[in-house]
């Protein structure tokens, strides 16, 4: 059962970050669809309702997305449903329902770095800043490769770049959890090919993204391709797949998001 | 805490604790019609409009919807059953445990997409569990509903 | 006919589709205590000491009850007819837990976080034993299961405790072994099915209260009212006659609340307290402490001739019952009871087997009763069969199958006396388009598309023993209620029965009050189980709708000074045959409440059926194979139906198609994962995938009617036999498409990639 002894909505940021360091038990609150499940104890709750970090924006080169949007903001913002094919939106479309996609969030869903999650891995394809009320702005991908620190999430940035993306993912049943999903980007000549649900979370599968970039990928040769991502990347077994499995389609995802790509000229 | 909220288009000063998510809140407060099928925000049988959205109310905590307007199926009982009427002709309701959160995200489906593709309809509709129709009949339903063609 | 056979909706339809308050959680006193279980974190143990002190204390905390504080009388959940043949082997808590989420304490406060935090405060110190978790190491095993000496059958199952098998079964005919040397084709197979969920969308709950005669009552989710006051009667050592149990609507059962899984806990803390309790299991306890269906090994050997007349049916089995022995014996013997008399060109049949105690989560009664997992063995094994002959699926059943008028090995004394499964299987591959489609099309982008099929048959009630009773009383007011104790569990039973009742009065629906089910008032009932209600309930109903109307017509005569055979009622008017006297039904019942001499009228009827006919489906699934990643869409699934007559066509429609869902979700979705530990993994919809509208495709639905002679109105059962086709004809369009056989279900997606990149090897 959750419990929650207090419960503040700060009217700054900075307000908000200083309670939260107050105490090790006190927590912000992202869109709390995962909260009913556990038996945690909260010290202070922090809501951030009121600090307005709802909104999709267009600042400047880029895309803003306020941590406290909600996936299904996400998956009917016209703006995303245009940008990089739509990559994004098509990414949440598929978590369980409507009424789901309306409570969670993209700050507690990126914040919290999950495995399963299907927005991570078409992000970390974008270039994608996420910024943290003390870490600041940095990318996406050093974000989750560092250990977490105590800190709000305030705002996702991503680049405005004339890009085609695709994203795939294999799933067991159609609202499940993905057992591998795979976003591919590509950006003028650079290419960039991200893995998640490997079941660890999304990664940049640098060296066929490299590989990509030298070279030039066809409907013929992109088998080549894809088997450099299943080389060098590393899959685990959990109950949605084994690492085979998951390698397996790996390629599989990765050769067909290729394909998509290369077809939206 | 103390919250005012107004639910089915009354204002209501509501007593909720921090934790307390707003399902329960609904419950206490008589609105039998929503209902916890899961514990993993997973299911649909509690979705009642927030501000119009579709959404899980076992996954909201209550203090949340402070200032917002909530609606039950007691407060669209006109529309709904008027879908329910369809519904009842094919016979899709059967057990009836899910078909109040079902109803709500059909009613608002109908506000937010006017003449929906089959294929939006069910993408709308999925997170909508139902162990009994298999689906089908609510799917008829809700294409005569809002005169899709089949 | 005027009302049966018309697709009306359910009486109770709006109301419950528009959340009024009418189940049981609705109906529960706001002040009443919440009662929650502290559930057993090890497989297996012994309870050295347990210590409820602290939680008592705690202020809120009404009762905190143990193994201490129950009667010591075993007895069983399973709902049946006394005498039951599962095994009284349980205890409303023990010493001894027996699987992850046994029940080890009761705890009843004044609301939810106060008895939560009671439950934190309860000290048991556990004696760890060795769990017996794979079942098929049960038989043998060092662990006993149920070693305790007072394990009770009310008659011989085969139980031989000490093995771990709680009973062994045995159903022959012919020389198996003899014959099978005969055949010219002998086919095997083994297939794992595994322990489904039914996931019901009302979870387990129950409420109870003293009332103003100091008898205790319980409002409850359940398919078996007075299985379940007896059942109380027993555990809590007190008279029936102190208990009555109402059913209000109930959100869908599938034979799981034919299991009494949560009554006897706050019935204990009423009696306890004296004061109104409410139980309301979560998902986690529906999943992790009530029942599934029966996990089974089956290895199935049939043997054939050249012409591919099946000659010998071999099925051995291997059941697993879990911690305790709910329907053991009886799931298991259904496997080969509603399979072996498919196919009667045979010259020896045979199912045998075990059903084992492990330390799992028990299992219990489950729409399609071993039937399900039976249909899926055979069928499966009959299209293996058909592959080696050379021989289209469907042809090798039409030459093979029990036609009507015809008898089989197992029942020889007994004629089919309705089925239409020829018509069937010749409906069903036009729908689905099989000669154009057999076996498969290259799609093109490594796509696969390919059709299967099975067929199956179930039962209607069962025979010689379950038997139900209904009363039919004319009102005051010219209006019928009907009282019955079948319980409408969303299939719209009240409502079918209703319509039967109406049919019979030759009245409107609207004029039959339907009462069900309340043990204090409605005629004995065993429940909605078994595909019973609309058969033997149906009869039951007829036969009192009958009697009503002799009496409504003998009692027309008296006041029209004639003679009954003189008098004819059309439903609204009786009148003399010549027409020269008449009298309203309304004003006859006016009448007979008014003065001496008079009395109400009544009708019943008791109904058992000496026959349990079989309701038949010829099922078609055509699915789409991604050969690169082995998932699976199901394009179509066509369902032939054979019930009998078709009371609602609409009601009836809805039963197939959610019977058809539950079955892909067997077939394709639904993984039950234990850990090392014998903890259930899967025990959320989020580890637990029953199928979402998106994992279905297309469902279509036809019957081809046939009359059951025995039947109300020649109707036949529906329920149970929907769930029955998916599994094996799913699996057998898979094999059509990639030449992998799955043998073990769900059939996931990493199954079938693992089979096709091995046949490439």
């Amino acid at each position: 059962m959750l419990i929650i002894n207090d419960l503040v909505q700060p009217d700054t940021i900075e307000e908000a970050y200083r309670i939260l360091i107050a105490r090790k038990t006190n927590s912000v609150l992202g869109g709390c669809a995962f909260l009913r499940m556990g038996s945690r104890n909260i010290g202070t709750a922090i809501d951030l309702a009121k600090l307005g970090l709802n909104t999709i924006k267009e600042v400047d080169d880029y895309i803003q997305i306020g941590a406290m949007t909600t996936f299904r903001d996400i998956e009917c913002s016209p703006l995303l449903q245009q940008f990089a094919d739509g990559v994004l939106s098509k990414a949440v479309s598929h978590v369980i329902g409507i009424q789901f996609r309306n409570v969670v969030t993209i700050g507690a869903s990126v914040y919290s770095k999950y495995g399963f999650s299907d927005l991570l891995t078409a992000l970390l394809v974008l270039e994608t800043d996420v910024e943290l009320f003390k870490g600041g702005r940095i990318s996406l991908a050093e974000f989750l490769d560092k250990p977490n620190e105590r800190d709000i999430l305030m705002n996702i940035w991503i680049k405005k770049v004339d890009c085609r993306a695709a994203y795939q993912s294999m799933r067991m049943s159609a609202s499940d959890y993905p057992v591998l999903n795979v976003a591919v980007a590509k950006t003028g000549t650079d290419w960039l090919v991200t893995v998640g649900a490997r079941p660890r979370k999304a990664i940049i599968a640098r060296h066929i993204s490299t590989a990509l970039s030298q070279k030039n990928v066809n409907s013929e040769n992109v088998d080549f391709f894809a088997n450099i991502a299943c080389e060098e990347l590393v899959f685990g077994t959990n109950a949605r797949g084994t690492a085979q499995y998951r390698q397996a389609m790996c390629k599989v995802l990765i050769k067909r998001a290729i394909k998509e790509v290369l077809l939206c000229k | 805490m103390q919250i005012d909220v107004t639910i089915n288009n009354k204002q209501i000063s509501l007593t909720v604790d921090f934790n307390e998510f707003l399902a329960d809140s609904l419950r206490k407060h008589g609105f039998s019609s929503v209902r916890k099928g899961c514990d993993t925000s997973c299911c649909g049988l509690c979705s009642v409009w927030i501000d119009g959205k579709p959404t899980l109310s076992c996954s909201v905590l209550a203090f949340r919807v402070a200032g917002k307007n909530i609606t039950t199926i007691e407060g669209v009982e006109t529309e709904a059953e008027a879908f329910a009427q369809i519904l009842a002709a094919e016979g899709a309701e059967q057990c009836g445990f899910c078909s109040p959160g079902f109803i709500m995200t059909v009613l608002a489906l109908k506000n937010e997409i006017p003449n929906p593709t089959e294929e939006q309809i069910i993408h709308y509709l999925t997170g909508n569990l139902c162990r009994c129709t298999g689906y089908m009949g609510q799917l008829r339903a809700v294409k005569t509903y809002l005169g899709v063609n089949t | 006919m005027k009302i049966v056979g018309k697709g009306i909706a359910k009486i109770d339809a709006i109301n419950i589709a528009t959340g009024k308050p009418v189940y049981t959680e609705d109906l529960a006193f706001k002040n009443a205590l919440v009662v929650k279980i502290l559930h057993s974190p090890h497989a297996f143990a012994k309870i050295k000491s347990i210590d409820t002190s602290k939680a008592e204390k705690l202020k809120g905390v009404e009762c905190v009850l143990t193994y201490k504080d129950v009667p010591n009388v075993r007895f069983t959940l399973a709902g049946q007819s006394y005498p039951e043949p599962s095994p009284y082997d349980r205890l409303i808590l023990e010493n001894i837990v027996r699987y992850v989420g046994d029940e080890v304490a009761i705890v009843a406060a004044v609301d939810e976080k106060t008895a939560v935090k009671a439950m934190k405060l309860i000290k048991v110190d556990y004696e760890l034993l060795e769990p017996v978790l794979d079942f098929e190491q049960a038989i043998g095993h060092s662990s006993v299961v149920h070693p305790e000496a007072d394990v009770y059958c009310n008659f011989d199952i085969g139980m031989n405790k000490d093995q771990n098998i709680v009973s062994s079964y045995k159903l022959e005919a012919g020389d198996v072994e003899a014959e099978l040397s005969q055949c010219d084709v002998v086919v095997e197979g083994t297939y794992y099915t595994q322990a489904q969920a039914h996931a019901m969308m009302e979870t387990y709950r129950a409420f109870s209260y003293m009332d103003h005669a100091g008898r205790l009552v319980l409002i409850s989710s359940t398919q078996i009212p007075f299985h379940v006051r007896r059942k109380l009667a027993r555990s809590l050592n007190m008279p029936a006659s102190k208990i009555r149990v109402i059913k209000p609507r109930i959100g869908g059962g599938f034979g799981g609340k034919q299991t009494v899984a949560v009554e006897p806990f706050v019935a204990a803390v009423t009696l306890k307290t004296g004061k109104p309790a409410l139980l309301v299991y979560d998902r986690k306890e529906t999943f992790c402490s009530t029942t599934s269906r029966h996990a089974m090994r089956l290895k199935v050997r049939l043997g054939a001739d050249r012409d591919g007349f099946i000659r010998v049916v071999d099925i051995q089995g291997l059941s697993d019952t879990g911690a305790y022995g709910e329907h053991a014996s009886t799931v298991f013997s259904v496997v080969g009871d509603k399979t072996l008399p498919l196919y009667n060109k045979t010259k020896a049949v045979r199912f045998m087997g075990d059903v084992v105690y492990t330390n799992k989560l028990p299992a219990g009664a489950f729409r399609g009763y071993g039937a399900t997992q039976g249909t899926f063995a055979l069928e499966s094994t009959v299209n293996q069969l058909a592959g080696k002959l050379n021989m289209d699926p469907t042809e090798i059943r039409l030459k093979n199958l029990i036609q009507q008028g015809e008898s089989c090995l197992t029942y020889k004394n007994k004629v089919l006396g309705s089925s239409t499964l020829d018509r069937c299987i010749a409906k069903g591959k036009e729908l689905i388009g099989w000669d154009d489609k057999y076996p498969r099309r290259e799609m093109g982008n490594n796509k696969v598309r390919a059709v299967g099929m099975a067929v199956t048959m179930q039962g209607s009630g069962i025979a010689g023993i379950d038997t139900a009773s209904a009363e039919v009383r004319l009102n005051d007011d010219g209006n019928y209620t009907l009282l019955v104790g079948s319980t409408d569990m969303g299939t719209g039973s009240d409502t079918i029965l209703a319509q039967m009742a109406a049919e019979i009065l030759e009245t409107e629906l609207e004029n039959i009050i339907v009462y069900a089910a309340d043990t204090d008032v409605s005629p004995y009932d065993p429940g909605s189980y078994a595909s019973s209600t609309t058969y033997v309930t149906g009869m039951a109903v007829v036969k009192a709708a009958e009697d009503l109307k002799r009496q409504i017509i003998e009692q027309g005569a008296r006041f029209l000074e004639t003679a009954p055979v003189d008098v004819e009622f059309d439903g609204l008017m009786l009148q003399t045959s010549d027409g020269s006297r008449s009298m309203s039904l309304e004003k006859l019942a006016e009448l007979l409440v008014l003065g001496m001499g008079n009395k109400q009228l009544v009708g019943n009827a008791t109904y058992g059926s000496p026959v349990s006919p079989p309701p038949f489906i010829a099922g078609f699934a055509e699915v789409e194979v991604d050969k690169e990643t082995g998932k699976v869409e199901l394009i179509d699934f066509v369902a032939v139906v054979d019930c009998g007559t078709v009371i609602n066509p609409n009601l009836a429609r809805i039963q197939v198609e959610g019977g058809i869902v539950q079955g892909i979700g067997m077939a394709l979705y639904e993984e039950v994962r234990y850990d090392e530990r014998g903890t259930l993994q899967t025990n959320s919809f989020m580890q637990y995938k029953i199928p979402s509208r998106k994992d279905v495709g297309s469902i279509r639905v036809a019957f081809e009617e046939s009359y059951e002679p025995t039947g109300p109105f020649g109707a036949k059962s529906v329920g149970e036999v929907v769930v029955n086709t998916p599994p094996p004809a799913i699996v057998n369009a898979i094999y059509q498409a990639t030449g992998v056989s799955i043998e073990s279900l769900p059939a996931t997606p990493e199954k079938i990639y693992m089979g096709i990149r091995n046949n490439n090897h």
